[in-house]
């Protein structure tokens, strides 16, 4: 568990170039919250308390990545209840929960804080003044995501905003964008995955299905015509790297039966491209993995493995 | 080559570690002053002994006989006096009884001639097998003669001489085939005439093209044009038994049956070499090609050991162990047993005992399941092991035949796999112990 916290670091510390010290206290908060939470929902059951496992971290880090940088310190304190206490603790308890936590309570501030969650984008720093984002009033100066602009203003502002291609790429892929937390690096995201994949933590099979769907169904649909969308920027912007290295490949909530593991995350991908292009959010891929979770155990029991050969006559 | 052959569903890559021994040829170890020889070798009820405190015995003796179900006699692996009749430890049970010869080092080693087999019949053959105490000797130790009978119903076609030695570090098997390849294949003409067949693959893994050219070479030469040696991918656990069939027939063995359900009988290619000692020479099976290996021992070997020398002798032979000795496994490190005593004696189905310095073996503490899957990919059975051990610790282990636990076989790539170093053969081994069949 420790490992995939030391492959989220990167990605915060570079947060904090882009848009200041103030990811640092978000996250800092949504952690130590976290981390109350799961002592004080093991305690309140009866049960082992086991925050030193890890995982609580894990979920307050992934909170606090998927929130905007200029929301009020306190609002993850609010997301740490929810993540812990309703999502992983009352929805199936530890090992069991069907949803995500981070992302159900990512899906709870949106609804209840729809303006600070969909306005507090700040935009990145362009010096090393990291400080200057500390106060609280600093709704002001927010932007919008590059989906949002694209997808309120269309592919021009989107290019007036952000450059073009290739320039478009390269500033995505290293993180300098709006958007939330710990979701712009594409870069260190990857590195992060690709570690937890070398470690055999996690198998290839969730975050490529997820960036392939996405890939090819914005390259289809995306455009102004068939098969003229930009799959590249598709899975740059938005959560869709985080959401595929990390939200989508969370141990508890996704298949474990490698076939099962492809059709899950193809569903996450499609789900994602379906409310990006149709949905009423910019982004879709939080809805789309929480869509995605409680069928994560039905997909697993119908793609079972096959067994070598069962004994013949069907007895056990 | 074409493509190599092998099973389609899991396995797995250790470490082969094979070279430290792969090269050296087998070397006899002189008699040791005593040998403590068990009386149930084989699965099956022990041997009674035919001897008592004080007799002499001569090489090749029989010492032991089975009065009671299956089983397979007991030979004196060396001329010598029988010091007492008492309990040895076993590598896997607890402990078994056993006979203890005080070796005479001054006789001359028996010599066995040559005899013509060609005119002996099925029975002669199977009796011959049976008097001379062979048992399989790559694996569990089931009377050979047993196997060698099927049940009448099955129609056996095809015999499959095992050489794929899939374990790590292991090359006794390797040795056989370099040094006495036209022995093994003399060894299943017999088998071949035994049980009627006119086909006979040897799988042996690619990591051996030594021993592949010896065995193509021999079987040209010796198999009448019904022995061909298949060459194998390296994959853990191409030899066993259902994988082994799978990959060289097409043939799928149920679960709880035997290969004859699918007219395949399968034979180590050493214990083919002891039929070969059997029929042609008379000699009955005393004695074991053991490896030797790790990097706790002084001096890795292939040894030709008394059946009976204890573990203690080898190592005072080799020239004791090294400070980085960390743990000593008999067999291999993948289905292998920790030892806690030197004080093992050698069975005729040991293959190797490793000393495993500190850097050869995993000691990574274990935490919960993470739910990677790996241990479902790795199963060759198909099975989900992360589930059984999950119902285990819940104390429902008695729940767990739906998922099929007795079709495991404890080969031990879903513990080699799991990165949350869970110890999933153990707890998949107690769900066997208490769930209903
Ligand atoms: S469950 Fe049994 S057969 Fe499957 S990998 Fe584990 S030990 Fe091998
Ligand atoms: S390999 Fe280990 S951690 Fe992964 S699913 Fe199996 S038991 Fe769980």
């Amino acid at each position: 568990m420790w490992t995939v916290v030391a492959c989220l670091v990167p990605p915060l510390v570079l947060s904090v170039f882009v848009f200041g010290i103030r990811t640092l206290i978000i996250t800092a908060v949504s952690v130590a919250s976290c981390v109350a939470m799961e002592a004080i929902s093991q305690k309140a059951m009866g049960r082992k308390v086991t925050v030193s496992d890890g995982s609580a971290v894990i979920t307050g880090m992934l909170l606090a990545f998927v929130i905007p940088p200029g929301v009020s310190y306190w609002l993850p304190i609010l997301g740490a209840v929810m993540a812990i206490y309703i999502g992983k603790h009352l929805l199936g308890g530890i090992g069991y929960n069907i949803f995500n936590p981070a992302l159900l309570a990512r899906a709870f501030l949106l609804a209840t804080f729809p303006v600070a969650m969909t306005s507090a984008w700040l935009p990145p720093l362009h010096n090393t003044a990291i400080f200057s984002t500390l106060g609280t009033a600093v709704d002001a100066v927010s932007t919008a995501t590059p989906l949002a602009v694209l997808k309120t203003q269309g592919a021009a502002a989107l290019a007036a905003q952000f450059g073009t291609a290739p320039n478009i790429y390269t500033t995505f892929f290293l993180g300098w964008r709006p958007g939330a937390i710990g979701e712009t690096s594409g870069l260190l995201i990857l590195l992060g995955g690709l570690y937890l994949m070398y470690r055999r933590y996690i198998t290839w099979h969730i975050p490529v299905s997820v960036l392939g769907t996405i890939a090819l169904l914005s390259w289809i649909f995306g455009g102004p015509t068939h098969f003229t969308g930009d799959p590249l920027l598709a899975i740059l912007s938005g959560g869709a790297m985080l959401g595929a290295f990390f939200m989508a490949n969370d141990y508890v909530t996704s298949p474990t039966v490698r076939t099962s593991q492809l059709i899950y995350g193809i569903g996450v991908g499609a789900i994602t491209v379906l409310i990006r292009l149709k949905g009423g959010y910019p982004e879709g891929i939080c809805y789309a993995i929480l869509l995605m979770n409680p069928v994560s155990p039905v997909l697993d029991r119908l793609l079972k493995p096959k067994r070598f050969a069962p004994p013949l006559g069907g007895a056990k | 080559m074409s493509a190599l052959l092998t099973f389609p569903k899991g396995g797995v890559h250790p470490p082969e570690a094979k070279g430290q021994t792969a090269g050296l040829a087998i070397e006899v170890m002189p008699v040791p002053d005593e040998l403590e020889i068990i009386l149930g070798q084989h699965i099956g009820a022990p041997c009674t002994p035919l001897v008592k405190k004080g007799d002499t015995v001569a090489e090749g003796d029989l010492i032991g006989e089975v009065t009671k179900g299956l089983g397979s006699p007991i030979h004196a692996s060396s001329a010598g006096t029988v010091k007492q009749l008492g309990v040895s430890a076993h590598p896997m049970r607890v402990s078994a009884p056993s006979i203890t010869i005080q070796t005479d080092r001054q006789a001359p080693p028996r010599r066995y001639e040559r005899t013509d087999w060609s005119g002996l019949g099925r029975e002669e053959l199977l009796k011959k097998i049976q008097a001379a105490g062979i048992i399989g000797v790559g694996g569990a130790g089931f009377p050979t003669h047993a196997k060698l009978s099927p049940p009448p119903d099955s129609k056996i076609d095809t015999l499959i001489l095992n050489g794929a030695e899939c374990e790590p570090y292991i090359t006794a098997d390797h040795r056989q085939m370099l040094e006495h390849p036209a022995e093994i294949v003399e060894g299943a003409r017999i088998i071949m005439k035994v049980l009627g067949v006119s086909t006979c693959f040897i799988g042996i893994e690619a990591n051996k093209p030594d021993a592949i050219a010896a065995m193509e070479k021999a079987a040209a030469a010796g198999g009448g044009g019904q022995v061909q040696v298949r060459a194998m991918k390296v994959k853990y656990p191409q030899g066993s038994e259902k994988q082994l069939i799978q990959t060289l027939t097409g043939r799928k063995v149920p679960g709880f049956a035997l290969p004859s359900a699918v007219g395949v009988v399968v034979h180590n290619v050493s214990t083919t070499k002891a039929i070969y000692d059997a029929v042609v020479l008379g000699k009955p099976l005393y004695e074991k090609v053991v490896t030797i290996a790790g990097k706790g021992i002084k001096r890795p070997a292939n040894l030709l050991v008394k059946v009976g020398t204890r573990v203690r002798d080898i190592v005072d032979y080799l020239g004791g162990v090294t400070p980085e000795l960390a743990k000593i496994v008999y067999g291999g490190p993948m289905m292998g047993f920790a030892a806690s005593s030197l004080d093992i004696p050698v069975t005729k189905t040991t293959s190797s005992v490793l000393f495993l310095a500190g850097e050869e073996i995993d000691t990574r503490p274990h935490s919960q399941c993470i739910r990677c899957g790996w241990c479902i990919e790795a199963c060759p059975m198909g099975l989900e092991p992360k589930e059984i051990a999950i119902y285990v610790e819940a104390g429902r282990a008695q729940e767990t035949a739906q998922f099929g636990v007795f079709e495991c076989f404890e080969c031990g790539c879903c513990s080699y796999v799991c990165p949350a170093k869970r110890p999933l053969v153990q707890l998949v081994r107690l769900a066997k112990m208490k769930a209903k069949r």
